[in-house]
């Protein structure tokens, strides 16, 4: 007796383990059009987010959104294997010159800005620095906030860390100063935060802080610095109407390229890219929406 | 009858041999898994520039030596907050507390443990961090001494756990013995109980060891992250960048099978290494034979 109890148990115990498998989903009705999107990682998950609005919206179309880098992207677009390209930089000449050659002229698509805003705390007296002396802070070659018209604090510098393309943007404008050639690096004891939130916080509690973000992700109560490409030059601080016209040094376009004129869906998805709809996504993602 | 018990026997036992050894497949898969993706760093960098003291992985600086020295200062500032702590509730909850207050105080310890280290590390950055930063007058309060405060806090709870255990353990006639011959209480704890419980407070020492350098979240959100060589005893009130945090923070968006994956990779070998040898030296002091005194006295 007690072991046809411990069979069935046994058995019991299988029966549940083997036990329904959750419901399968469905597949989406079948959809007529398929857009390919590839390219850019800053951009990607922009135009995942556009892609997801879009698509419910509209049940017939299907879009495939791939990062992989904005060279990725051209090249697929050269190779014909995608129909929008990602790109947070413009063409090069070469590549314009392999698209004519496989008899297309590539079209270019400006649809979301994107800048970074230098931030302190702010009860620093420090309102406005030149490219130089950021790139110069950033770099340790200036220690101390005396050295650019603040206070005698010692300078504490936070950054995102290594994987963020926010923190490549940075070094290559900033540091850098836009020169491929120049190879220099944050300073050794640069504070590398796994968030955002993380270098708001300490930026909003240390005055001896000094961070950067994205404009979309910095709060109003923190102090930015306008910032001059040189000592001459305008101190401009960075916003939607600065960014859309260029006269702040530290952002970029981002584009979308297609072969040739887009047409049908392809079309419309560009025309709703660019639409208030679409723009106001592009705020919520930390980029700079573009102005009418 | 007798055949039908004998047959769930050998099921039972077979299953229990299997759970047993599975503990040990897995260690050693993990270990072997580990090599494969970890042992190609060593032949794609050189031995040189995989121990020198620049951590910028995206443009081929793999040195790796400011993470070991940061997780080293770490688990060591931790350690010199977790043994007086950790010893000094164990010795207090087993030796000194009334049984009432030991019963209060034991769970809500082990509640301290459970706490996620997230929102220890939450409460770091909030908290701590600010307080170290004005009460020590440091440039900023993002340190390895932060770090190394949380995690002390979050190994108290596993030592005091085991020593306290340990210490309970001592048979009660050593203290009656110690108290007879005219020791005093203090005496009594500090020359005949711990000593005598000597290898499960050593045991409960390495765990809260263990579980420090194994520590992630707490401290990627409270050290700064800043990969500089912490070697000189101010390098405690600097930010310092571990081991763990580098993996945590970079191993998502890394290429499959690239020489920055194989380094990560080789960093969490090290890790492994680590812990092998901070637990092989606790087991070895565990299960250290008894001398012939202490066999014949238990």
């Amino acid at each position: 007796m007690k072991s046809l109890r411990f069979a069935l148990l046994t058995l019991l115990v299988f029966l549940a383990a083997c036990g329904g498998t959750s419901g399968q989903t469905n597949p989406q009705p079948g959809s007529s059009t398929y857009i390919q999107n590839k390219g850019s990682d800053t951009i990607v998950n922009l135009a995942l987010a556009w892609a997801e609005k879009y698509q419910a919206e509209h049940l017939d179309v299907s879009i495939s959104v791939t990062g992989g880098g904005s060279g990725k992207g051209i090249a697929a677009l050269l190779n014909k294997t995608v129909d929008i390209a990602n790109a947070s930089r413009q063409m090069q000449a070469e590549e314009i010159k392999q698209a004519k050659a496989n008899g297309f002229d590539p079209l270019e698509f400006v649809i979301a800005r994107d800048a970074i805003a230098v931030i302190v705390n702010p009860t620093n007296p420090v309102g406005r620095l030149t490219m130089q002396q950021i790139s110069d802070i950033y770099s340790g070659k200036i220690d101390n906030w005396f050295q650019v018209g603040g206070q005698d604090r010692p300078i504490v510098r936070l950054s995102r860390e290594v994987n963020s393309g926010t923190h490549v943007y940075f070094r290559d404008t900033v540091i850098r100063l836009g020169d491929k050639k120049n190879k220099t690096l944050f300073a050794a004891d640069t504070l590398l935060l796994p968030s955002s939130e993380g270098i708001i916080s300490e930026v909003r509690q240390n005055p001896n802080a000094i961070g950067y973000d994205g404009l979309g992700y910095v709060p109003p109560d923190l102090k930015t610095v306008a910032v001059a490409k040189d000592a001459k030059g305008p101190y401009v601080l960075p916003s939607i109407a600065t960014v859309n016209d260029k006269s702040y040094p530290v952002a970029r376009d981002l584009y979308m390229y297609t072969a040739g004129q887009p047409a049908g869906t392809v079309k419309a998805y560009l025309d709703w890219i660019v639409s208030t709809e679409a723009q106001t996504i592009v705020a919520n993602l930390g980029f700079v929406p573009i102005l009418k | 009858m007798k055949k039908a018990l004998s047959w769930s026997e050998a099921l039972i036992t077979a299953v229990v041999k299997a759970c047993g050894y599975s503990a040990i497949v897995f260690v050693i898969l993990i270990f072997f898994f580990l090599l494969r993706e970890g042992v190609p760093a060593l032949a794609e960098v050189k031995l040189g520039e995989l121990f020198s003291t620049r951590w910028y992985p995206i443009e081929n600086h793999f040195g790796i030596l400011p993470l070991i020295t940061g997780s080293i200062i770490i688990t060591l500032g931790a350690m010199l907050v977790a043994i007086p702590f950790g010893i000094g509730t164990a010795v207090f909850l087993s030796e000194i507390a009334p049984r009432w207050l030991r019963e209060i105080l034991k769970p809500l310890v082990e509640l301290l443990g459970g706490l996620p280290s997230v929102v220890l590390g939450f409460l770091g950055i909030l908290v701590l961090t600010p307080y170290l930063r004005v009460f020590l007058n440091l440039p900023t309060g993002l340190t390895a001494l932060a770090g190394a405060l949380l995690l002390g806090g979050i190994a108290v709870p596993t030592t005091v756990s085991i020593a306290e255990d340990a210490l309970d353990s001592v048979p009660q006639s050593y203290r009656e013995g110690a108290l007879a011959l005219g020791a005093t209480k203090w005496q009594t704890i500090w020359r005949v109980t711990l000593p005598a419980a000597r290898s499960g407070v050593l045991t409960a020492l390495m765990l809260g060891i263990g579980r420090t350098i194994g520590e992630t979240m707490a401290v990627m959100m409270v050290t700064g992250n800043a990969p500089v060589m912490a070697v000189k005893l101010t390098s405690i009130f600097l930010p310092v960048r571990t081991m763990t945090a580098t993996i945590a923070a970079e191993m998502g968006e890394v290429a499959n099978g690239s020489t920055y994956y194989h380094v990560l990779f080789f960093i969490g070998l090290v890790l492994f290494l680590i812990s092998l040898v901070v637990n092989i030296i606790a087991s070895s002091v565990v299960f250290k034979s008894k001398t012939r005194a202490e066999r014949v006295l238990s």
